[in-house]
This record gives C-alpha cells, structure tokens and sequence, in this order.
C-alpha cells in the first residue's frame, strides 16, 4: 500500500509577529502528486522553503521516508532526495543548460571522463522523461516553459524523489502548462511524487491525486482530489463561499470613447514592441487584452496613458486627438481629460510604497482641490478624504498614516484602485488588477470594475488571468508579439481557442 | 533570522535610542584612540564639554559652527528627499559667498536692512546656480550629480582663487582676500547683543545667521512635507517611474531640488562673509560642506534631526579645538578621526545594531500587550 515519504508534524514558523506557520501536519505518500492550495499569504510557500532547507521551523519535526532528519540547509534537502523548482528561476543567464546543471559540482565534473558521463545520464534523464532539452544550448535563448524544464531536469540529475514545484504555471502560456503536465505525469509514472504548490483550483482538479487546504498559516484540509470539487476547495481557501462566476449583466454600451489607430510602439531598447495596433472601446464596455507576458501589452498601456512615446499612430479620446507621433498629452493632462490609468506593476509604477497611505490615495491628483491650494498641501482635507474611500473601498488596516509597503498587495491595489475610479474616469486602462491578490479582494475588484462599466466607462484590461479576462469582459482581442491576433465577442469563447492565439499558433 | 515588524516599532526607538545608541559607541571607540594616544579619554570628554558649554564665548562659538553644518546640513537633506547626492555643498557655498560680496558692495547705497535681505537673496541664488549646471546635466543627460558636483566644487575653488588674486583682490593688501564691507553692513554680533544688555564679553564669531539658520530649518520642513513642490520631490526621489505615472516630471524636480539645495549650501556664506570675515578670504568653506552630508545622514534627512547633528558637531569642532589646546598628545587630526568615528557609525553602520533594538523593543511590547 501507500507509505509515507515525507512527513510533516506541528510546525510552526513565525518572522516577527507574522505567524507564517501554525501546527502544520502534513502527509505525502510516496509516488502521488499532492497539491497545496491556498490564497496568496497563506504559508504555502513558507512551508515548502522549510522542507527546502531555506527557512528553519521554530518548532516541530520532519521525517523522511519515517527517518526524522535536520535540513539546515538546501544542501541537506537535496541529499535527502528533495528538489525544488522555483516560481523565480535560479538560473544563470548567459550559461549553457549544462553549465547551470553541474553548477555547484563543477569542481569533479568541468574536466574529463566525469563530465561526459554526467552528459549522458542528462541524456538518459531528458530521454525517460520526455524533456527535450538540448543540453548546450543558452538559457537566454530558451523560452520560459523550457527553463521550467531545465529547473526540473536540475533537481533530478541531482537525485530528486521528491519535486516540489512553487507555483509553477503562472508564467506559462496554456500550451505550456499542458507540456508541464505532461512532463509531472511521466514522473510520476516513474515512481517520482510531486508536490504542487498553487492558487488555482483547476490545477489541482487536473493533476493532483492529493489535496491540503491551507488558509492563513493553518493547514484547513486534507482530500483525495476525486472525493472534492472546485467549489468546495474554494470555500475552504477562503474559509466561506465565494462567487467563481461573477454576475454580469449584459453590457449596455454607447459610443467609441477610446479609439487607436495603426499604434506602433518602441521599448526603451528601440525594439518595437507595439505594431499597427487598432482599439475601439466603447463606452459601457470592458475590452479584455489577453496574451503571454512580454508581447506588447506593457508597452501598449504605457502608450496608451502617456508615459511612452508614440512611434506612429493616433489615440482618439472623446473623438479628440490626443496622442500622434508628434503631439502628445502627458499623463496628467490625460488625467484631467477623463482617462485613469491602474498600472500592471503597482509597487514599481502605482504607488511610491516608502509614502503614507493617504499619500499613494492622492498621487497624480496632488495638485488639485482640495488637495492642495496655491502648492501647500491641505492636510486636514486629504485625510478626511483617505479615511472616506479607505472606507468605500474597505481598504485594511484602515489607518491613511501608515507606510503603504506596510499594506498587503490587494489592499495596496485597493489604493490605487479606490484612487482612480474615486475620479468617475470617462476610459479606464487596467493593468493585471489582480495580480498577486488574494480571493476575497480578486472578487471585490472584479465587482468594482463591472460597475465601473455599468456607470457608462469605457474600460480596456489588460490581463495575463485568462479566467479573469473571460469572466470580465465583454469582448476580447488577443495580442501576440505586438500585434493584435484575435478579436472575439465573449459569448462562447473557450480559454483553448485564446490560448492558441496566445501562442501565436493560429 | 526573524525581521522585524517596522510599524510595530516605537517612533522613538528608531528616531532616538538607535542613534543614542551609535553615538555612544562611537564615542566609545574615539575614547580607545585618545587612550592609544596616550591621554586619559575621560578627561577629554570633560575638556570638549567645558570648551564647548564651560564659558560663554565657547557656547558662542559652538552655536557659530552649528549655524554652518546647519545650512549645509539642509542642503544635502533637500537634494537627498529627491534622491540626488549633492555633495557639491562646499563648492555652492563658496559662490554663495561671491553673492553675498557682489550684491553688498555694489547696492551700499541702499538702507542696511534692505541690503541684507538683497545679499540673503545673492547667496542664495549664486548658490543655486553653481548647483543648477549639475543638476541640467543630471535632468537631461544623466551625468551623475555625484561626479559633477565634486568637480564643481574644484571650479569653485580655482574660479574663486582666479578672482581673489586677479580680479577682486583688495590691492593695498598682500594676501587674497577681498576689501572689507562697510562697516554698518556687518551682521549684529552676539557680542553686540550682550552689550545691549550691559554684559561685556569677548570677541566670537556668533551672529545674527544662526536665526536664519532657525529659519532656514522651517522652512525646509514646510517645503518637504507641507507642500506640493516637497510631494514631487519625495516622489521622484523614492520611485522615479510612479512619479512619471503621476504626471510629474522628474526633469523639472531635480532642477529645483539641486536649486533649493544649493541655495540653502549658498546661505553658509552669509554667515562667514556678513556675519564673520566681512569680506571674501579665500577657502572659507573650510569643508563645513563634506561635514554637512554627515549631518544631515545622521539627522536622518529631517530638520528636526538635523539641528542636533549639526549641534553635536559643533560641539566636536570647538570641544575638539580645546582638547588639542590643552592635551599635546592629540592634534587637530585626531579630531577629524573622531568625527570619521561618528560619520561611520550613525552613517555607514547604522544598521549595525537597529535589528537588535528594534526586536528587543517590539518583544517587550508584545509581552505587555499579552499581559
């Protein structure tokens, strides 16, 4: 029968008064893929790192293979048959898959018989595993899915049982996840087990033999995948139920507001990244931008709210010209025309995190009444304006005085958020408003948004979330490589046929 | 290794016992100097504390050196809030200076207290116009402000030397130095003041700046925190790309902050010209400038840091000048090395012991919540 590989028992680990971890038991069997699932926050993370040698618990013990070891380090970890592949890649850039696989044993294997016989069990792992690397060629050249592989083909040349993935599917295209798939299955059929650390339930219903729920520090759940389902998973992440499916009405739209033409676009390297780009929103209507991270989207909305140049091309707003090649409306003269801007990055673009909150709630509308008269701040009546939409927009700790980075991240985009839609915006250009968000406030967003729509604002998300694109929008273009691939009406549209286009393949 | 909390921690641990603190062991290790040295480090203290408190004229002139970290202090808080690192004080005071002179020569005909405003307003806008060539080349080209404003600290000093021999020299005198100004123009000296009163004191270089000084230090903090100007500086300064979100211009922010800046560095030459030399003498910056970046780095870029810094070194400079006086053991340089002591411990290793503190603070805390 099954037996335990690795077992977890009353761990705790806190950072300050933070109380990541509290009393985690925990049981993977050998040879089962077990999902962890939680919202973002909840310790999942933490509590791989622990069993990862990153972090040391406080207290508690952990038992491999019914042997109770000490992993001080990553080191321990992986002679103990542990691997883990990161949601940022530790991957050297500018060296060969090979290079970066023997790194840290290079010493024994750079020269000589060594090194090839390391190439050949490379070989042997890529062949029975189905990973189809080629093992010189350069990390810069290879695409996200595949340094995905390379991690993994790291963690078993160096003798991985246990895979822990963090997170593994947030940067890959559908496509991409499916090989992922693919790849764990064959693993697993190989007597490996998997351990799959994510927020999004339709992985686990895929993959996942195994299921823990954890929420705030606390491991909530333990299930066999097929004795479970979505909405029941969902209700134990956020500990009540929560709306998968957003009630939307139909849009009631009314004229072009925002209009694009022909836009082409430069990064800051002179590449171009935006080319001949066409949009036309409507008022009343939320345009939702899908594609894969790094096609054009980020230079798109820089473009569109005029912190980037216009190559060539025109935005219309209101029927008015506002940005060509030549003339262009800087952000705050965009502002007072009527278009607000929720960036992709909050922490780098949307607020100055080392400001107070009552700060980040006025920024770009500063220099307006009655925020400020004649250049001097009016105090008094910017903080009884924070305290007025922290409310609105249950922003928490509901404290205007505290240092934003002290927020979480969906109470940091409730700042941004509350601050632009606080000015009834005539065209709203959102970028991954819900990125590294928790549940409970994705489904606050998502409602304010789709009022925001329903008020008559012309809306364009730009989102790397296909479920949150094909739950908010009401038609959908696809970018790929700059160029728009694909518009759709969202009636009958399936995340496959998106995520083809997404992928440039059609 | 747990973190900490940051808004769990007290304002005053982190504004006040970690400072203590360093300053403590800052002194601490100067006093193992002093005691290489061969001096009892104890009696050395006592010294600085009465060259500095002990008598009258040693107050004054402990008040006169913390007018000038003042005014150089701001400057480099000012730029700082934006992220520049003016370190071009010492050249921006230095034509401040020229200002000062320029305009008090040429509008003598003027009523004195009239003149002293317009001279006020010549440092200031000489100062922050050495300071705004820096800053056009940071805003437009990228040149960074650290590079060109030490160099511009050398034109300074050559430009100043060139016009102090070959062009504005007092002729009838060897040395290179301007003529004097008139008279009545002199700042009110806190020996005056004390004659008013009936009280006779010697002869100190404390005067009337050191109330300019005062408000120098409001409005720096009306201007960084109570207006929209403050706003966008500190903006710029901590994410230069939400800035350029919001609207504001980085461009146009690092030019006025570098101006703002090197107009405050300006006003230290109306402390030495109208209140002390009464005339340019070469090199009378005497580095008040450099020492002005460790003032404000431990005053933590806040006025009301800022005044306590500049004091304590003030009390350095004139405490240390006695200790040197009396202990032939220890020379003028031993004191530049105490004060490198200080810079390094309240600057470089600030964090040296703040995780500790704060830690230790918070944990108690939480132990008296619980209880």
């Amino acid at each position: 029968m099954v037996s335990p590989i690795l077992e977890l028992k009353n761990i705790n680990k806190s950072f300050g008064h933070v109380h990541a971890n509290k009393d985690i038991n925990l049981t993977i069997n050998k040879g089962t893929i077990h999902g962890i699932i939680g919202e973002n926050g909840a310790g999942k993370s933490t509590l791989m790192s622990i069993v990862f040698g990153l972090y040391q618990a406080n207290s508690g013990t952990i038992k491999i293979n019914g042997k109770e070891i000490n992993l001080r380090s990553p080191k321990d970890s992986i002679i103990n048959g542990i691997g883990m592949v990161h949601q940022h890649f530790m991957l050297v850039e500018n060296f060969t898959v090979l290079e970066n696989i023997i790194l840290g044993f290079e010493g024994e294997l750079v020269f000589g018989k060594n090194l090839e016989k390391a190439k050949k069990d490379l070989k042997n792992l890529c062949d029975t595993y189905k990973l189809n690397i080629d093992l010189n060629s350069t990390i810069s050249d290879l695409s996200v899915g595949f340094r995905q592989r390379v991690e993994i083909l790291k963690s078993l040349y160096r003798g991985a049982e246990i895979l822990i993935l963090d997170e593994p599917t947030g940067v890959l295209t559908p496509q991409e996840v499916d090989e992922l798939f693919k790849i764990l299955r064959s693993l697993n059929e190989e007597g490996k087990t998997i351990v799959l650390i994510t927020h999004k339930l339709i992985e686990i219903m895929d993959l996942t033999s195994e299921v823990s729920v954890m929420r705030q520090g606390e491991m909530v759940g333990h299930t066999k995948t097929e004795d479970t389902n979505k909405e029941q998973l969902a209700e134990m992440m956020v500990g009540r139920s929560v709306l998968l499916r957003l009630d939307k009405t139909e849009a009631n739209t009314g004229d072009v507001v925002f209009r694009v033409e022909d836009l082409t676009v430069k990064d800051d390297l002179d590449v171009t990244r935006v080319k001949n780009v066409n949009l036309e929103i409507r008022a009343g209507e939320i345009l939702g931008l899908a594609g894969v991270t790094g096609n054009g989207q980020t230079e798109l909305l820089e473009a569109l709210s005029g912190i980037r140049k216009v190559e060539s091309g025109q935005i219309y707003l209101d029927g008015k010209k506002v940005s060509d090649s030549q003339n262009f409306l800087d952000p705050r003269e965009l502002k007072d025309q009527g278009l607000a801007h929720v960036p992709e990055d909050r922490q780098r673009m949307g607020l100055v995190t080392d400001f107070k909150a009552y700060e980040n709630l006025i920024f770009g509308y500063h220099d307006q009444q009655p925020f400020s008269r004649s250049s001097i701040l009016n105090h008094k009546d910017i903080i009884s304006h924070s305290k007025k939409i922290m409310e609105e927009y249950d922003v928490r700790p509901q404290s205007p005085n505290l240092i934003t980075s002290n927020f979480s991240g969906g109470n940091q985009q409730k700042i941004i958020l509350s601050r632009e839609l606080n000015e009834k915006p005539k065209v709203l250009l959102v970028g991954q408003p819900t990125r590294g968000v928790d549940i409970g406030a994705i489904e606050f967003i998502h409602q304010r948004l789709i009022d925001m729509r329903d008020k008559g604002a012309a809306i364009l998300l730009v989102s790397v979330e296909l479920d949150e694109v094909l739950s908010l929008s009401d038609r959908i273009v696809v970018m790929f490589d700059g160029k728009i691939v694909g518009e759709k009406e969202n009636t009958n549209v399936t995340d496959r046929e998106l995520g083809l286009l997404m992928a440039g393949v059609v | 290794m747990a973190t900490v909390d940051k808004s769990r921690v007290p304002w005053w641990v982190s504004n006040l016992i970690v400072p203590l603190v360093n300053l403590t062991l800052a002194l601490f290790v100067s006093g193992l100097f002093i005691f290489i040295a061969g001096e009892n480090p104890f009696e050395a203290v006592s010294l600085i504390i009465y060259g500095s408190f002990g008598y009258i004229e040693g107050f004054a002139y402990t008040l006169y050196y913390t007018t000038n970290f003042i005014f150089t202090g701001l400057a480099f808080a000012v730029a700082f809030h934006c992220r520049l690192f003016n370190i071009g004080g010492e050249g921006q005071a230095y034509i401040g200076g020229l200002g000062v002179f320029l305009v008090a020569i040429n509008f003598s005909f003027l009523p004195v207290p009239i003149v002293w405003l317009l001279a006020v307003g010549g440092a200031v806008v000489f100062g922050a116009a050495w300071a705004f060539i820096p800053a056009y080349l940071q805003a437009t080209r990228g040149s960074h402000v650290v590079i060109t404003t030490i160099m511009f600290n050398f034109i300074a000093a050559s430009l100043m030397v060139f016009l102090l021999v070959d062009v504005i020299r007092d002729t009838t005198q060897m040395g290179p130095h301007t003529v004097a100004l008139p008279e009545e123009q002199w700042f009110p000296s806190f020996e005056d003041f004390a004659a008013l009163f009936g009280i006779k004191i010697r002869y100190s270089p404390l005067n009337i700046s050191f109330l300019l000084a005062i408000a120098a230090s409001f409005f720096v903090w009306f201007l960084v925190w109570k207006t929209r100007w403050g706003y966008e500086m500190r903006a710029v300064g901590h994410n230069t790309q939400a800035a350029i979100y919001a609207g504001i211009s980085p461009y146009k922010n690092i030019i006025i902050a570098m101006c703002i800046s090197g107009g405050l560095a300006g006003l230290l030459g109306v402390n030495e010209i109208l209140g002390v030399h009464h005339k340019i003498v070469a090199g009378f910056p005497a580095g008040y400038g450099f020492t002005g970046i460790a003032v404000a780095l431990m005053g933590r870029n806040h006025p009301i840091g800022i005044f306590p810094a500049a004091f304590l070194f003030g009390i350095l400079y004139q405490g240390g000048s006695e200790v040197t006086f009396d202990m032939p053991n220890i020379t003028r340089y031993m004191f530049v090395a105490v004060q490198g002591v200080i810079i390094l411990f309240s600057g470089a290793l600030e964090n040296l012991f703040r995780p500790q503190i704060e830690n230790f603070f918070v944990n108690r805390l939480n132990l008296k919540a619980k209880a």
